[in-house]
């Protein structure tokens, strides 16, 4: 139906400019004006309401700056060491402490490698305990990358693994199963990743942008080792105890809100040096190296024993191997 | 009529053609998402020279001393060597406890086989130790002590999956420390001690109460 043009029911009131009288319908115009405005208001404040949450759950300050950073392999040399620096200022502003954040590459013809001797860990921990202060963990939660499963000897089912034994170790009817990334070939963590926050470097190491991820835990489910962390909190460690050799990718102090892994301790691997958890390991259980290299020592362990991963069924293709001493 | 159909037409063509684009869109995506992704920073240098750094293995004290039980003016223990005593006795080889002794080495523990002190220690130098063959063999040496026996631990300890270290794992870049035999075990009873867990884990959002689970199960 064509509008009747002598008609101005359906222009709202006066402030639309149409042709008709002042005086007519004035009474029901502001009324009118007056519920919309009020509508608007209430649906503002309910809008601010909703939206609250997320300004508190961001991080402290965020600045435009941090919050339109491009992709970490999107950045070019300038840009990241813009970045570092900028993330130094933040580690000295909000813990006081003065670290050097460093981006540490793949290197050229490595992939690395991890074995433990199932036969010889006793379980004590120390492990985990070197993870925590290695890679800045909150010290609230005592959080590690590692968990050392206590498991039944005769069975290989590490969901039946308890890891809050609390007795002198090694107890002669079980054996320690330390697990934590097991920096997989056909990793499930980056698959899921809506944002592309997580992906495999060619040295094999899985990594994590914090800066880019939204915190969603797909890959905290998606992950059948349990291996990754979610940062519930702005982590707490105390000045003097902060590592200050610290890495983008590694164990650079993560910010609320964002997931977090073992990355085989990149920022010390990179530079051909061991993982804190194999320095720390006081039986010697632990062996890392270069896949690549026939005369490493975990290509010897690969090729002499009788090695296993976890979940082979899934498909995860890990370079993390398990083996007993025969 | 004809209008209609006309419209309908379009607005089907132009369906199809929207979903025609978002699919190429859909497939151009990825390949559009890796090209953003820069690889001039891929690797960093690695060292490519040949020279390797050396592994250190520790060495134990080339010369054993043994705590007389005295004390100095200092408060500190005197210890004595060897020699001291055991050149002017005669060896016993059946002596295979402290507990046979009537001084010195009291309290040593003793669990490594049915061994006897001199199936190790040289009666003839208490100052070196004895290879199974008789020859005298340095204190610094002793890994090849434990060699003679202990063949599989010795080789995994060759191929460097036995003993701890600390260090680099790419010689190329640094060196590696190893630890020794007796590092880690007592040579008087070598089965690594029992010790208690330190840092037990605190549960965590999500996950289940410590134990709740565990011990329904047990």
């Amino acid at each position: 139906m064509e509008p009747n043009p002598s008609s101005n029911g359906g222009c709202g009131g006066g402030s639309c400019g149409c042709q008709g009288s002042p005086n007519e319908g004035q009474g029901d115009s502001t009324r009118r004006n007056l519920l919309k405005a009020a509508g608007v208001t209430l649906g503002a404040a309910a809008f601010a309401k909703a939206l609250a949450p997320l300004a508190t759950w961001s991080r402290d300050n965020l600045s435009v700056e941090d919050f339109l950073q491009k992709h970490y392999r999107e950045l070019d040399k300038e840009q990241l060491a813009k970045v570092l620096k900028h993330l130094e200022e933040d580690a000295k502003k909000n813990y006081g402490a003065d670290v050097t954040i460093t981006d540490h590459r793949p290197q050229k013809g490595v992939k690395f490698g991890y074995a433990l001797n199932l036969s010889i860990c006793i379980g004590c921990r120390r492990c985990a305990e070197a993870c925590h202060h290695e890679n800045n963990h909150d010290r609230a939660s005592g959080n590690s990358y590692i968990r050392v499963l206590e498991m039944q000897k005769g069975s290989m089912d590490m969901e039946h693994g308890n890891a809050h034994y609390d007795h002198p170790v090694s107890h002669p009817d079980k054996f320690y199963m330390p697990v934590q990334c097991q920096q997989c070939d056909n990793p499930p963590c980056v698959h899921v990743c809506p944002v592309e926050a997580t992906w495999k470097e060619s040295d094999g190491i899985v990594v994590v942008d914090y800066n880019w991820c939204i915190g969603c835990r797909y890959c905290e489910a998606a992950c059948p080792y349990h291996a990754r962390r979610f940062n519930w909190t702005k982590p707490q460690i105390p000045k003097e105890e902060i590592n200050p050799n610290q890495s983008y990718l590694s164990n650079r102090i993560r910010p609320q809100g964002v997931m977090e892994k073992c990355t085989f301790c990149l920022h010390r691997t990179r530079e051909g040096r061991m993982p804190a958890c194999l320095e720390a390991c006081p039986t010697g259980a632990r062996v890392f190296g270069n896949l690549l290299d026939p005369e490493s020592e975990i290509r010897k362990v690969i090729d002499n024993k009788r090695v296993f991963v976890l979940k082979e069924e899934l498909g995860t293709r890990p370079s993390f191997f398990y083996f007993f001493d025969e | 009529m004809a209008t209609a159909t006309r419209l309908g037409r379009w607005i089907f063509f132009g369906v199809i053609g929207v979903i025609a684009v978002g699919f190429l869109a859909a497939l151009a995506y990825p390949l559009m998402r890796r090209d953003k992704f820069r690889d001039d920073r891929e690797f960093s240098e690695r060292p490519v020279g040949v020279t390797l750094h050396p592994v250190i293995i520790r060495t134990p004290d080339a010369k054993p001393m043994i705590d007389s039980g005295k004390t100095d003016a200092h408060g500190n223990a005197v210890m004595v060597s060897c020699a001291t005593c055991h050149d002017t006795r005669t060896p016993d080889f059946k002596t295979s406890d402290a507990a046979l002794l009537n001084e010195f080495h009291q309290g040593l523990k003793f669990a490594h086989g049915g061994q006897s002190c001199l199936s190790c220690h040289n009666s003839g130098d208490y100052n070196t130790l004895k290879r199974a063959d008789g020859q005298p063999l340095d204190f610094s040496q002793s890994l090849q002590l434990c060699a003679q026996c202990h063949g599989p631990q010795y080789r995994d300890y060759q191929n460097g999956s036995h003993g701890g270290m600390t260090g680099h794992w790419d010689l190329k870049q640094g060196p590696r420390k190893r630890n020794h035999c007796t590092d880690c075990h007592d040579p008087h009873h070598p089965a690594y001690p029992k010790v208690m867990p330190v840092f037990p884990p605190k549960p965590v959002i999500g996950e289940r109460k410590p134990g709740a689970h565990e011990t329904s199960t047990h």
